[in-house]
This record gives C-alpha cells, structure tokens and sequence, in this order.
C-alpha cells in the first residue's frame, strides 16, 4: 500500500521555528504544512494589506521560509501553508524571492486565491450565526469576509507541479487532506476517505498538542524534554490509514492519551464535524499504541459535505481599556479587593462609559471567576486587574489609568501598575452557499 | 476522590463555546464518568461562567466524553474581556470535581 508522511511544522502563526527544521532534517518527510492562520489573523492581515498592497501575509513567513525552503528542495519535500493570510500571491512572489536569494531556482509557488468572498457576502447580506444581525447592519465596521476554502485547489496545485502552496483562509484539516488527494487520487465524493483523512488533518493540525505539548500535569501526565518538543508526522495510507509519530530522538511523547486529547480539540459534535469537503465522524475512532511513539488511529468515518461554506467575518467591534497592580504579604487579599472596589467607585464618579466591566483578582479568581473559585486558599500575592469595553479609545484609556492611579491613592504597597488600550477586532461567521466562492490557483516561479 | 484521578482533560475554544473533553485513563471507569459527569453537574460546576448550554456527547471506543458548553468565552475569544479569552484553563478546574468511587476512605 502506498504511503506517505506529512510532517507538521507549525501550530499557529508564532509557533517554534525549529521543530520543522528537524522534521524537514530527519523526519523522512514528503510534505510540510504549517498551520499559522489563527481565527482574527485574516482580518488584521487585511487592514494590513489596505495599507500597503504588497503587505498582509503571515509576519513569520520570511523566517519560516528562509529556515526551511534549502532541505524542503534538496529532499523534494512539498510545502502547504496558510500564511498567505489576506495575501497569497504577495507571499508567494516574497517566497519566489526568498528561494532566489538562496540559490534555489525553478520552484514553483503556488498561491491559491478566492478566499476573500466580501462582495459576495455584501451583495447577499447573509445573517451572523453568532448574534442577530446581518452583514450589511455591521455597516463600515465590516472589515474583512473570507471563506473556509477545501482542499481541492491546493491538490490541485500540488497536482500542477508546485513546490510550496500559498493559501489564505482554509480549512485547518484541508491544509493536510490535500497532500493526501494529491498523492491517492482520492476522489472528492469518497466520504469515508475524506472523513478519515480530515482525521488525520485535524489530529496534526496544531503540531506540538499531539506530541505531548498543551499536555504535561506532573505526578499525572510527565512528558520528557519539552524544551525541544519534537513535531508530529502522520504516516498515511491511500486507504486513509493512519500512525501518529515524530522524529526520533526529539522531546515529546506521541502517546494513546495525547492522542485522544487531540482528537477532541474544538471538536462540538463527534459525529458532525463539519469541513468545507466532507462531514467528518469522530465517533467510532480508535486509537492503539504500536511501538513507543507511535500511534495508530482508525475508524474515521465521514458524509455528504453541505452546500455551505462557513464564512469568517472580521469587523470592528469595540474597545478594551485594562490596568493591573499588585499587592503582596499579609493582608494582601483584602488589599487587593479594597483596590478593585475604588476603582470600581472611581470608574461611576468619573463617568467612564463602559458596555461591560471585569474585575480580577489574578491568584485568586481571575481565571474561572469567584464562584467557581471560592474554595482556594489565600495567596501570598494578588494581582488586581481591571478591564473594560468602551465605544473609542479615549475611554478605554481612562480605565487603566483609574488603576494605575492607585499606586498614591489606593491601598498600602501596590506595585507594578501597568495599562493599556486597543481597539478590537472581533470575528462572527455566516454560512455561504458555496457556488458563490470561486478559488483558483496562481502560480510563480522562483 | 477526585475526576483527575481518573481521567485527563483538554479544553478547545470555537467562539464563544467551550468544549471540554473528559478521558478515562483506564477504560474501566469509563462507566463512573458516564454516571457522575453528567451536564447538569458541570454546568453546575461551572456556575458564573457558562451562561448557555452544556451538552455532553459520548465516545465509548476511547472512552471519553465531550462537553460542549454555549456562551462560555465572554462573547467569544477575539472580544472577550478574560485574562484566558480561550479557556484554556476550564479543563483542570473540571478535573476538581468530585467523584464517588464507591468507598469510605
């Protein structure tokens, strides 16, 4: 049975750069994916691109490619990535340039565009799953729309000879089935090959979280030498079979646990994970450890695709003004909540205008709010923060600086203010019907 | 005892729902989970923090649940006013839980 094996070099957009060298070195590889395009990236990139037309791809692409483009040519290892952002085809000619400025002629970059489905989501003002709303109510706060695109226009490229494949917004498990539809010849209506290959695509997707990072609970779950975490490479077969492993020697653990976790990551219903090319059924995936490091998984299943692709829609939502103090020793507690409650006076007799305030107490319940932490025990230091929305920037300011104001009139030994203020860009989706996105694929040679 | 005795967790974020997954370390006490992890007690577990539904979903063949917990992220991790916008911490609070094993100890 023919194989191959995909190594996956990266699992957002600022993972470690070294881990993809090693499996580019010694891993054995065919492909190398790198995953980089988190949920809002799209639309800061597009805001990116607005103001300079050659700009809005992934920051790291320069480096990530620099490090990895000499071993990928020397070994024929093919590229796919998303770091194309709201930019593939600048990436794909900066990527052209890269392999020049190595010496490395007659690759072949692909970028696959048609993504961006703006107009199309204007011109049909489809409503926002998450709230009540349509595109058009966002009105000029819209910033950016683009479609989940499947697999098929990146095997399409690998299948035209490409070296490196540029995407944008794509499906996450997309990014590995291609390689998979390229290599197999899968046709695009085998709903089981493609359900069992989005679970491969989906368990290598964020690199380290299956081989033993986003993981560790010492005396629970020990894994070895995460300092040099070693990243996953799936062995898969033309029938969609599947072993998880890494390189040998790397830090890390591929194990049936880290496995089993992975495969539930942002995962609702087992039995529908919905994919621009299929609609994956976890539910009867088995897992069995083969060798040390090395796990087989089976049993993914799939169906029908619908005849929606899912839409991120990036626009401007609000502002976020915070600010944080510390206090510590003795009474550090009632300090703290002294702290909170002036600034929560401060925040009403100074009319700072809010939708919606928060306050923390880092060290105490911060993190799963004060009912769910109410049985923790008194910390030796409490850090006080303060967050609120507002509607400009010039009130997300004034929070911060009712807390850093503490520092000479609120309690006894605060320490260590620190504020700030952002606007924030917030995603929704809408559901497109998938006639209206047309992807296609440009190519540039280096 | 407690849930992280017997089984480990993972939390992923999607908007703003939170899933979290609860895995038997021995298969064997698979049935425990099902019986004693059910919704209503995470939801209740996690009283002021989801503020939608919990739905739990079951994988016997790795011996797991999912929970899948509706309005859960603070409108949604790219708006979310939380120091953890993802939640990423919500698993080790569900391994807290307390878990009848059967025995007086």
């Amino acid at each position: 049975m023919r194989t191959i094996r995909i190594g996956s070099g990266a699992g957002y957009s600022g993972d470690r750069i070294e881990p993809a060298v090693e499996l580019a070195e010694k891993g054995d590889i065919d492909y190398l994916v790198f995953e980089c395009l988190g949920e809002r990236t799209v639309a800061l990139a597009q805001q990116a691109r607005m103001r300079n037309p050659e700009a809005g791809y992934d920051p790291l692409l320069e480096e990530r490619m620099r490090a990895v483009l000499p071993l990928c040519a020397a070994r024929g290892i093919k590229i796919v990535t998303n770091m194309g952002a709201a930019n593939p085809e600048a990436a794909a000619r900066k990527t052209a340039d890269i392999a020049r400025s190595l010496g490395l002629s007659k690759l072949k970059i692909a970028a696959v565009v048609g993504d961006d489905v703006l107009d199309a989501c204007k011109s049909h003002d489809l409503p926002i799953m998450e709230f009540d709303g349509t595109i058009k109510q966002l009105g000029n706060k819209l910033l950016s729309a683009n479609a989940y695109l499947g697999a098929e226009p990146m095997a399409e490229a690998l299948s035209a000879g490409a070296d490196v494949v540029i995407t944008g917004r794509a499906s996450d498990p997309a990014l590995f089935l291609a390689p998979m539809i390229h290599a197999f010849g899968w046709a695009m209506d085998d709903w089981n090959l493609l359900g069992r290959g989005t679970v491969a695509g989906h368990l290598l997707e964020c690199a380290g979280q299956i081989t033993g990072g986003y993981f560790a609970d010492p005396g629970y779950k020990d894994i070895p030498d995460l300092a040099r975490l070693g990243f996953p490479i799936g062995e898969v077969g033309e029938d969609g079979s599947l072993v998880v492993t890494k390189v040998p020697g790397s830090g890390g653990a591929v194990t049936a646990q880290t496995c089993k976790e992975q495969l539930l990551y942002e995962v609702h219903d087992p039995q529908k994970y919905f994919q621009p090319d299929v609609v994956a059924d976890f539910s009867q995936v088995c897992v069995e450890e083969i060798a040390p490091d090395r796990v087989r998984v089976s049993g993914g299943r799939g169906t029908k695709r619908t005849d929606t692709l899912k839409v991120s829609v990036g626009y401007v939502d609000s502002f976020i003004g915070e600010g944080q103090i510390s206090y510590a020793g003795p009474g550090a507690l009632a300090r703290g909540r002294l702290a909170l409650d002036i600034v929560r006076e401060r925040l009403k007799l100074t009319g700072v205008s809010t939708s919606e305030l928060r306050f923390d107490l880092i060290g105490m319940d911060s993190l799963h709010g004060p009912q769910v932490s109410a049985h923790g025990n008194e910390p030796y230091e409490v850090r006080v923060r303060v967050t609120g929305r507002t509607e400009n920037l010039r009130e997300a300011v004034r929070i911060g600086n009712e807390v850093e104001t503490l520092y000479t009139n609120g309690p006894a030994g605060g320490g260590g203010a620190w504020k700030s203020a952002r606007d924030v860009v917030a995603v929704a989706s809408v559901l497109l019907p998938r006639e209206l996105a047309k992807p296609h694929v440009r190519f540039v040679e280096a | 005892m407690k849930l992280r005795e017997i089984a480990h967790s993972r939390t992923g974020d999607k908007g703003n729902t939170s899933n979290i997954s609860v895995i038997a370390y021995d298969p064997r006490h698979f049935p425990l989970l099902q019986q004693q992890v059910t919704a209503e007690r995470v939801r209740a577990h996690f009283a002021g923090v989801v503020e939608g539904e919990v739905v739990r979903y079951e994988l016997p063949n790795i011996a797991a649940l999912n929970f899948v917990m509706d309005q859960t992220l603070g409108g949604g991790v790219t708006r979310s006013l939380a120091l953890d916008a993802h939640g990423k911490s919500l698993s080790s609070a569900l391994l807290d839980l307390e878990i009848d094993d059967g025995h007086t100890s």
